[in-house]
């Protein structure tokens, strides 16, 4: 990491100016986010073998990892266009499923810091996913869109080569590895998250209330319809709405 | 095949609209201090909930993926670079499951 580079004398009004915007080149951008690469390879691998033997024609399956870019929808939509469902199922399936992306899009504006052009924000947006959103919140100062922009073509170059990897050749890992390796995403979800609970008690508090609800909604059998992706949305927002609720000063006042 | 394309740009289109239009509704607007504040909390509220429950079931067996992700919190701890957080769940995960494919199966 090259931290030091970006290391400027807070006392100059003009660099502190600049420090706002901590991660501005494309280049840091594409090295953030290799461990999310190293996460997608494997899914994106087990999601082309898996079109492929559902009978899903190759063109189509790259043609989704490319435009649609969004991982457990296109697993979703693979199974149901092999069972031979509705065009409309599976759109509104999709839509409820990716809508979270709202909630995360939204939360990242105000971490984007420097000039921005709407024609590249709207590309940096078509690549805002868990995992880029993930990265690019819990970076310690604000990002640029060059900086997403990098972050973002990482992450989609990975998923679009794992897939074709995966339709052609799909057994190149062995499948204990690459079951394995479904912990990679995760592994990196809790090495964003867990230093920052020590930052302040608010977001212990919030995180912790907000895998409580997840957890409800996932293991109530009363509530087994609600699907993964409104599960994350009504544990974020009830959790962050709570977390906002609590007045703390002091050096937790910019949380 | 042209059913299938529709329903691939159909989802394109789902899935970004949700994806941009944060952007173009919150560019230049004052927002109030409380959502400042609620906006801030996503990403920790987000991650919890992605990780919790979804990680137990994300390997071969609840036994590995436990194990991986208790390793991955142990790093996590000393702030150590994201990459070796990864590799390191990875291969615990990895060394759990063939351990136990070998020796108790």
């Amino acid at each position: 990491m090259n931290v030091n580079k970006y290391k400027i004398n807070t006392q100059d009004p003009v660099a502190k100016e600049h420090k706002l915007c901590f991660s501005p080149l494309v280049k840091d951008g594409v090295k953030a986010g290799v461990p999310i690469a190293l996460g997608y390879i494997p899914i994106a691998i087990t999601f082309g073998m898996i079109s492929q033997t559902s009978g899903i024609p190759n063109f189509i399956t790259v043609m989704m990892s490319i435009i649609v870019f969004a991982g457990a929808s296109q697993f979703i939509s693979v199974e149901m266009m092999a069972a031979g469902a509705s065009v409309v199922e599976i759109i509104i399936t999709t839509f409820i499923l990716n809508f979270r992306h709202f909630l995360m899009s939204s939360s990242l504006c105000s971490k984007i810091k420097g000039n921005t052009q709407t024609r590249i924000m709207n590309i940096v947006a078509f690549g805002i996913t868990d995992e880029t959103f993930a990265v690019a919140s819990l970076q310690k100062q604000s990002v640029s869109q060059h900086w997403l922009l990098g972050l973002n073509f990482t992450a989609h170059f990975a998923w679009v080569a794992g897939t074709i990897v995966g339709i052609y050749a799909g057994n190149i890992l062995p499948e204990v590895l690459r079951t394995s390796m479904g912990i990679a995403l995760y592994a990196m979800f809790i090495a964003l998250l867990i230093p920052s609970l020590k930052k302040a008690r608010k977001i212990l508090i919030v995180s912790l209330l907000s895998a409580v609800i997840s957890g409800l909604l996932f293991f109530m059998p009363l509530l087994s319809f609600i699907t993964s992706g409104w599960r994350i949305i009504i544990s974020t927002v009830v959790a962050a709405a709570i977390g906002a609720k609590m007045n703390e000063s002091g050096e937790e006042a910019d949380v | 095949m042209f059913d299938k394309i529709i329903i691939i740009i159909m989802m394109t289109l789902v899935t970004y609209i949700p994806r941009v239009l944060p952007f173009t509704l919150f560019k230049d607007r004052n927002i109030a201090p409380y959502w400042i504040s609620f906006l801030k909390l996503i990403p920790y509220a987000a991650l919890a909930s992605l990780i919790f429950p979804q990680v137990i079931y994300s390997t071969g067996s609840i036994g590995s993926a436990i194990f991986g992700a208790a390793l991955a919190v142990l790093l996590a701890s000393t702030k150590i670079n994201v990459i070796y957080v990864v590799i390191v769940g990875i291969t615990g995960s990895f060394i759990f499951d063939i351990i136990n494919i070998h020796f108790f199966n």
